[in-house]
C-alpha cells in the first residue's frame, strides 16, 4: 500500500538526507527501518508525512498507488497516514480529548463522513483509552503537557487508536520509555496490527522488535535502503552494530 | 535538528469581507451640526433635556478640553485627527426616545438582531413570562438584560420592570440624568476626573448616551447585564458613558459588546466606563471589543480610546476587569483599578488580537492604597499581519499598602515576521511590606506545534486557531459562558487569512 521509489528529499532546501531511497510496505504488514543515528530515518518520516522544509526533490511516494508527495499535511492525514512522533509537542490551554475530537472530526469531514457526536466519541475513546491504562483526568488535560515520557507515548498510541489510521509510522517510539511503559506501549501497536493497515517502524534498537515482531527489516544507511531481511536482521544488528553497513555505504 | 524553514512568512492579510459586522442600516439620522464648539455642546444637551447642572459640567469640560493637548506617547501612529470634520452628536429621526420596544424603527431592530441582539424577542419569550418571576428564580436561569446604543442613543432596554423589583437600576445614562440626578451627581467623574486626559475630557463635554447601573445594598443582580454599541452613521463619533455603582456587599456582572460599519473613514470612539464598589462589593465587567479594524490596508477603521476605571472604595471590595479585544484600527485602552479599600482586589484578564495593520496599545494600572489589596493581570497578545500589539501595565503600591500584592503575567504570541510584540510594564512600590511579581514571554506560533496539529488532521486554519485558543484560554474561562463561545469565534475570523 505505500511504495516509495526512488525518493530523494533535503532539508532547508539544500542539504540532501534522502538518496534514493526504495521501500514497499504492503497492506498488513509491519516492517520495521533500523539504521544509526544521523542516516536519515526522522526525515523520512517528516518527509512521508508532509512537514514544511522536507521537501522531496525526486521521486515518488505512492500510497494506494497514488502519489501524496505532494499533499498537505492534514490531507495526507484524512487519507489515513498517521506519524508517531518521537517527540510529542506541547500544547498548552488544548485539553487531549478536544485536541482528538476536532482531530478525528475534521479527516471525517475531509473524507466526506459524518462527523462524531459527542456521546459517540467518548465512548470510543474510552474503550481505546482502557487498553493503554490512561485515565479519564489524563484526557482533560492540555495535550502532552506536563506528562513524563512514557506518557507521551501512550497518548501518541491512544491517538493512533482513535484516529484509526490506516498506515502507521511510528518514529522511535521506543525511546525514553522503561520496560513496563513498553510493555504497554507494544501492546498498544500491536492491537492495531491488521490486515487492512500497514506499519513502518523506525527503531535504532532491537527491543521494541522484540514485542512487535515485524514482517520485514530494512538496514537505512546514509539516506538508502542498503540491506533488507526478517525479523533475524534485527538480531544480527543487536549483536554486531551497523559499522558493516556504514562502511558499505 | 536541522534548521526548519519558516512556514508562516508570507502573511497574507485581512481581507475586508471577512468582518461580518460591516453592514449600515438605512435609517434616517438626524445629526448634529458638523464639529465640535460650545453650540454642539449646547445641542447635544438640549437633545436629552439635560437639566442645567449637566450642560454647566459639560460646558466646564469643553472648555479644559480646549486647553489640552492630545497625547502621544503610545505606541500608535495615526494621522492627525481633525476635531472639526466630526458629528458628535446622531440619532435616527423618528425621535431620541422610545417609550416601549414598539417605538423602535424596525431597521434598527434588524439591525441588532442581524449582531445576534434579538431585542424584541428577548423581551417577548422571556420579559412578559417573568414578569410573574421573583428575583430569586430568574437567578437560577442565565439570563441577559441588554441596553443597545445605536450611534448617540440608547434605544432599547430590557428587562427594565424585572430589575426594578430587584431594586436594580439599569437605563440609558440620558435616562439617569434625568431620573436620578442625586447619583448622577454623586458619582460621575468621581473615578475618572473631568480633566483627567484628553479624550477622557472630551468625553465630558460631548458624551452622547450610554447605561448606569446602580445596584442597591446587599442585591445580588438578578441577570447579568449587557449594552451593545453600534456606531453606524457615517462621520459620527461615538462618545459613550457608563457608570457602575455597586452599593455594600452587592454584586453584578456587566457585559458590553461593539460593532460597527466597514467605512473608508476613520471613526472616533472616545468613550468614559466608571465603575465604584463599596464595600464587600463586587462588579464583573467583560467587554468584547469587535470595532471595525480597516482594511488591510489601514485605510478606515474605528480609532478606540477609552478610558475605563474603577473604584474599590469599600473594604474587601472587588472588581474584574476582562476584555477580548479584536476590532479597532487602533487601541489606547487601559482598564483599572484604585483599590482604595483595605482588602480590596483588582483582576485584568486581557485578550488583545492584532492582525493587517491594526494597532494596540492597551493593559492595565492598579493602584494599591489600601492594605492587604491584591491584584492580578493576565494578558494575552497575539499580533498577526504587519501589526503592532503593546501590553502597557502599571503596578503602583503606594506607601500604607503593607501586604499588598501583585501577579503579572503578559504573555505574547506573534503569528508570521511582519508583525511587533511589545511588554512595557511599569512598577512603582513604596512600601517594603510587599510582594511583586511578573512573568512575560514572547513565542512564535511554533512550526512543530502547527506540523503536529497537522498531521492528525487539522488544517492550518484550524489549527491556528487551536493553538491560540489554547494560549487565550486562562483569560476566555474568565468571560461568562455565552460569551466566551462568541469569544471563541471571533478569535477565528480576526485571525482568518493570518497564516499561509
Amino acid at each position: 500500500m505505500l511504495e516509495i521509489k526512488n525518493l530523494h528529499a533535503s532539508v532547508g532546501g539544500d542539504k540532501p538526507i534522502l538518496k534514493g531511497l526504495d521501500l514497499s510496505v504492503p497492506k498488513g504488514e509491519a516492517h520495521a527501518i533500523m539504521g544509526p543515528n544521523g542516516s536519515g530515518k526522522s526525515t523520512l518520516s517528516y518527509v512521508l508525512t508532509g512537514r514544511d522544509g522536507y521537501e522531496a526533490t525526486d521521486g515518488s511516494i505512492l500510497y494506494d498507488g497514488e502519489n501524496i508527495a505532494d499533499l498537505a499535511p492534514e490531507e495526507r492525514a484524512a487519507k489515513g497516514l498517521f506519524l508517531s512522533f518521537q517527540y510529542p509537542v506541547e500544547i498548552p490551554g488544548v485539553p487531549t480529548l478536544t485536541f482528538m475530537k476536532e482531530a478525528l472530526n475534521a479527516q471525517r469531514r475531509a473524507r466526506g463522513e459524518d462527523e462524531m457526536s459527542a456521546p459517540d466519541f467518548m465512548k470510543h475513546v474510552r474503550e481505546k483509552a482502557k487498553l493503554l491504562n490512561i485515565s479519564g483526568d489524563m484526557l482533560k488535560r492540555p495535550v502532552n503537557v506536563g506528562f513524563s515520557g512514557g506518557e507521551k507515548k501512550r497518548l501518541e498510541i491512544l491517538q493512533a487508536a482513535v484516529l484509526e489510521p490506516r498506515f502507521l509510522i511510528l518514529d522511535e517510539t521506543d525511546s525514553g520509555l522503561d520496560i513496563d511503559a513498553l510493555k504497554v506501549v507494544s501492546d498498544g501497536v500491536n492491537a492495531l496490527r491488521s490486515p487492512e493497515r500497514g506499519m513502518l517502524v523506525i527503531t535504532h534498537y532491537q527491543r521494541l522488535l522484540d514485542h512487535i515482531s515485524p514482517d520485514v527489516v530494512h538496514v537505512m544507511s546514509d539516506g538508502k535502503i542498503v540491506a533488507s531481511g526478517g525479523p533475524e536482521l534485527a538480531k544480527e544488528l543487536e549483536a554486531e552494530g551497523y559499522d558493516k553497513y556504514v562502511r558499505a555505504a | 535538528m536541522v534548521a526548519v524553514k519558516e512556514t508562516i512568512a508570507d502573511v497574507k492579510r485581512l481581507e475586508s469581507d471577512k468582518y461580518k459586522y460591516g453592514f449600515t442600516t438605512e435609517v434616517e439620522q438626524e445629526r448634529a451640526p458638523k464639529g465640535l464648539s460650545e453650540e454642539t455642546v449646547r445641542y447635544i444637551s438640549a437633545k436629552k433635556d439635560e437639566p442645567q447642572w449637566m450642560l454647566d459640567w459639560r460646558l466646564e469640560a469643553y472648555k479644559r478640553w480646549l486647553e489640552m493637548r492630545e497625547p502621544d506617547w503610545a505606541k500608535v501612529n495615526y494621522p492627525k485627527i481633525d476635531y472639526q470634520d466630526i458629528y458628535y452628536y446622531a440619532e435616527p429621526s423618528s425621535g431620541a426616545k422610545y417609550e416601549s420596544i414598539d417605538d423602535v424603527p424596525p431597521e434598527i431592530l434588524a439591525d441588532f438582531e442581524k449582531l445576534g441582539i434579538p431585542l424584541r424577542e428577548q423581551e417577548v419569550l422571556l420579559g412578559v413570562a417573568g414578569a410573574a418571576e421573583t428575583a430569586a428564580e430568574a437567578r437560577e436561569k442565565p439570563r441577559v438584560a441588554v441596553d443597545a446604543v445605536f450611534d448617540s442613543v440608547s434605544v432599547a432596554t430590557t428587562f427594565k420592570a424585572e430589575l426594578a423589583r430587584a431594586g436594580v437600576i439599569f437605563m440609558s445614562i440620558s435616562e439617569a440624568i434625568r431620573e436620578h440626578p442625586e447619583l448622577v451627581k454623586k458619582y460621575l467623574a468621581s473615578v475618572v476626573p473631568k480633566s483627567d486626559n484628553y479624550f477622557a475630557t472630551l468625553n465630558c463635554a460631548v458624551f452622547s448616551d450610554g447605561t448606569f447601573v446602580y445596584v442597591p445594598k446587599g442585591v445580588r443582580c438578578p441577570m447579568e447585564l449587557s449594552t451593545y454599541f453600534r456606531m453606524n452613521a457615517e462621520g459620527t463619533g461615538q462618545f459613550e458613558r457608563t457608570l457602575i455603582i455597586a452599593e455594600e456587599g452587592s454584586y453584578v456582572s456587566y457585559l458590553e459588546g461593539c460593532t460597527a460599519p466597514m467605512r473608508d473613514e476613520n471613526q472616533l470612539h472616545a468613550a468614559v466606563v466608571e465603575l465604584v464598589a463599596m464595600d464587600d462589593a463586587e462588579i464583573k465587567y467583560s467587554t468584547v471589543q469587535n470595532w471595525w479594524p480597516g482594511d488591510e490596508n489601514g485605510k478606515g477603521g474605528v480609532y478606540n480610546f477609552v478610558t475605563k476605571r474603577a473604584d474599590c472604595r469599600g473594604k474587601n471590595s472587588k472588581v474584574s476587569w476582562t476584555q477580548v479585544e479584536t476590532g479597532s484600527a487602533i487601541t489606547w485602552k487601559y482598564p483599572s483599578c484604585i483599590l482604595r479599600g483595605d482588602n480590596s482586589v483588582g483582576e485584568f484578564y486581557s485578550v488583545a488580537v492584532t492582525n493587517g495593520a491594526q494597532q494596540a496599545d492597551t493593559g492595565t494600572k492598579m493602584i494599591h492604597l489600601g492594605k492587604n489589596t491584591r491584584s492580578r493581570i493576565i494578558s494575552k497578545g497575539i499580533s498577526a499581519g504587519r501589526s503592532d500589539n503593546t501590553y502597557r501595565g502599571l503596578v503602583s503600591i503606594h506607601a500604607k499598602a503593607e501586604g499588598a500584592r501583585n501577579f503579572t503575567q503578559c504573555d505574547s504570541l506573534l503569528i508570521g515576521d511582519q508583525c511587533g510584540a511589545h511588554t512595557v510594564p511599569y512598577i512603582e512600590c513604596k512600601t517594603p511590606k510587599a510582594q511583586l511579581e511578573h512573568e512575560a514571554t514572547t513565542t512564535k506560533l511554533a512550526e512543530d506545534q502547527l506540523f503536529y496539529a497537522r498531521q492528525r488532521g487539522l488544517d492550518e486554519e484550524t489549527a491556528t486557531a487551536l493553538l491560540v485558543n489554547g494560549f487565550v484560554r486562562d483569560v476566555l474561562q474568565e468571560l461568562p459562558m455565552e460569551f466566551a463561545v462568541e469569544a471563541q469565534q471571533l478569535l477565528k475570523v480576526s485571525l482568518e487569512g493570518s497564516v499561509g
